[in-house]
């Protein structure tokens, strides 16, 4: 296994902005997708002969299609408001990683093959060739942004990175020049219907094994139903909720809600994954593929609600982009939110009284709360504005006696990035990583030191993989990252039907 | 990339992880293992093979709760749980313990 080549930050209280190093983080990039990644995604094998002229008409292709990106490409007044809100900056020093210099490598290009000033007076609008050089730069830092848009809401024009790097993706992909990570991944959705690469049979047996577990744990028969026809509810979750912790505690969480109040429920072989990397590469036509399996599964199966467990950028697909990808869903009871995510039913059956929480059995705990970036700043939760940010909270107060939160300019839509979101969660990129995650560590580490704070929860399935990999790297322990749904199913109290 | 056993060469991914299943023997896992700075006992030389039993069976690595099951089993109740997986395995039982297994790295968001 690769040995650690790089030094941890130091943790600094207050948090400080580090002075500019050029080029700090120039040496990373990921690893470029093979043929066999790319070419089920309908992307090129290997770069193109004429990448050049392909990647301009990919670019003008995009900016008529998405009219957001001319605006973002335009507007930007270099006033600097977003140089240090960066996670990836306030971990790296490197320049290219503050959101406006990042926009750049992209826009200088945009200026001149698309404007009358950069294609005449180039150099007077900082407008640039198109060169091997600027491919690299985009592939090495559209890689260093993981399109969380935490610089979006410090901008005045509210200008979104996000949408700027899945432009600067979508054309390296359709260059020929894809990433690794996250290809593999999208081809293994559209054969296997997950992530992992996750079978049918192995699903199955997976299942079985929580069943028993969970029965012997707790003498209760919590069952975990699989491609059940006319249940009510198709819980589409994280295929890492099947395979990795502390995930695995959170779908056991989601399995006793279902049971102690009574709603039949299933998971689909077929849509076996929420996650959606398509919108990671920014190509529209991937995440509708991905999605569309989740409504086949749904009509398939003759729910009638479908519900989405605790991942992040799912959420954001879901709750976003689900009605225009694969709407409508007039086929779902409309007495029910389509989408609606596994914390908001858990919310309301609470507020309804069917569910009782003990949360003495939390009192061994100190917890505190993850806001993950595509859940806060990409989408809501419930029937009110900021019910993203209050009902996990509300969650978490009502199954443990003890919650803290961290510092305010960390929290709600402030909230910073994992660091391993937006397809960067993989171990070719894990300096980035592990620097990236310096600002919430450090607002972690406060709350540790102050408020004795001794876990925290998260709903997303890359922050808890994120953490749990990168918190020893500071000294902290992997195991303070807990799913919400644990902490409910923890101290969820099992009582006869009425 | 690729390594050398006794004249025979094996082709690996970019990180180590061998690229064809049926490349693997017990050299192969020795040598990764060396070059990690670890020995395997016979401890990890268990999960070892309950990680390729199971991906024979079902073309997948198992599950962390299936593969701590199945370690409690096997080794004892005391071990059938991440931490003692984690002491056999420090970069990770999902990653490392594949890897000497030959078998492909985990993806997704794990």
């Amino acid at each position: 296994m690769a040995k650690r080549e790089f030094s941890i930050p130091v943790i600094k209280s207050p948090p400080e902005i580090p002075p500019i190093r050029p080029g700090a983080m120039a040496h990373s990039r990921p690893f470029v997708a093979k043929a066999e990644h790319q070419e089920p995604l309908g992307f090129p094998g290997e770069l193109v002969d004429n990448w050049k002229s392909v990647a301009i008409d990919k670019m003008e292709e995009l900016l008529g299609k998405y009219r957001a990106l001319p605006v973002f490409l335009d507007s930007c007044v270099k006033c600097g408001a977003c140089t240090d809100k960066c996670h990836y900056y306030l971990g790296t020093g490197d320049p290219k990683n503050m959101p406006v210099a990042r926009q750049d490598i992209l826009r200088s290009v945009y200026r001149r093959y698309f404007t009358v000033a950069g294609k005449y007076f180039p150099k007077l609008v900082g407008a640039a060739e198109l060169t091997e050089e600027v491919i690299d730069d985009w592939y090495r830092y559209y890689h260093q942004c993981s399109e969380c848009r935490r610089c979006s809401v410090y901008c005045p024009f509210g200008i979104d990175t996000a949408e700027i790097t899945m432009a600067g993706r979508e054309i390296l992909a359709s260059i020929g020049v894809g990433q690794k990570y996250a290809n593999e991944i999208i081809g293994k959705v559209h054969k296997i219907g997950n992530n992992l690469g996750l079978p049918e049979p192995a699903l199955v047996d997976t299942l079985e094994g929580l069943e028993e577990e969970v029965e012997e744990e707790i003498n209760v028969p919590v069952k975990f139903p699989l491609d059940q026809v006319g249940a009510e509810v198709l819980l589409v979750t994280p295929s890492a909720d099947f395979f990795a912790e502390p995930h695995v505690d959170g779908l056991i969480g989601y399995a006793k809600v279902f049971h102690q109040a009574g709603i039949s429920w299933t998971l689909s072989s077929y849509a076996s994954e929420a996650a959606n990397f398509g919108i990671f590469v920014g190509n529209y036509e991937n995440m509708q593929k991905v999605a569309e399996r989740i409504r086949q599964a749904a009509l398939d199966l003759g729910v009638k609600r479908i519900v989405v467990g605790e991942c992040g950028h799912a959420w954001r697909v879901a709750y976003s982009f689900w009605n225009t990808l694969i709407g409508p869903f007039d086929f779902l009871d409309t007495a029910y939110p389509t989408p609606q995510h596994i914390c908001e039913l858990t919310y309301h059956l609470l507020q309804q009284g069917q569910l009782k929480l003990d949360p003495a059995q939390n009192d061994d705990k100190v917890v505190t709360f993850h806001d993950s970036c595509n859940v806060s700043r990409g989408s809501r939760m419930g029937d009110m504005p900021g019910g993203q940010f209050t009902i996990p909270r509300a969650l978490i107060r009502s199954a443990c006696p003890h919650f803290v939160d961290m510092a305010p300019e960390t929290t709600h839509e402030h909230t910073f990035c994992c660091g391993g979101g937006g397809g960067l969660l993989t171990d070719d990129l894990l300096e980035l990583r592990v620097k990236g995650a310096l600002p919430r560590v450090s607002a972690l580490k406060r709350v540790i030191e102050e408020d004795g704070v001794t876990h925290m929860a998260a709903i997303c399935a890359i922050c808890k993989s994120q953490f749990s990999k990168v918190l020893p790297e500071y000294g902290m322990g992997m195991d303070m990252v807990v799913s919400v749904h644990q902490l409910i199913g923890d101290a969820l109290v099992f009582e006869p039907a009425q | 990339m690729a390594f050398e056993i006794n004249g025979k060469t094996y082709e690996t991914d970019e990180e180590g992880y061998l690229a064809n299943l049926s490349d693997w023997n017990a050299d192969v896992a020795d040598h990764m293992a060396t070059e990690d700075d670890c020995d395997l006992s016979e401890n990890h030389w268990e999960v070892i093979k309950f990680l390729r039993d199971y991906y024979e069976e079902y073309q997948i690595a198992p599950a962390v709760r299936v593969l701590t099951k199945a370690i409690g089993k096997r080794l004892g109740k005391d071990k059938g749980n991440s931490k003692y997986l984690y002491e056999l395995f420090p970069y990770g039982p999902a990653k490392q313990a594949c890897k000497y297994a030959g078998l492909p790295k985990p993806t997704g968001c794990v």
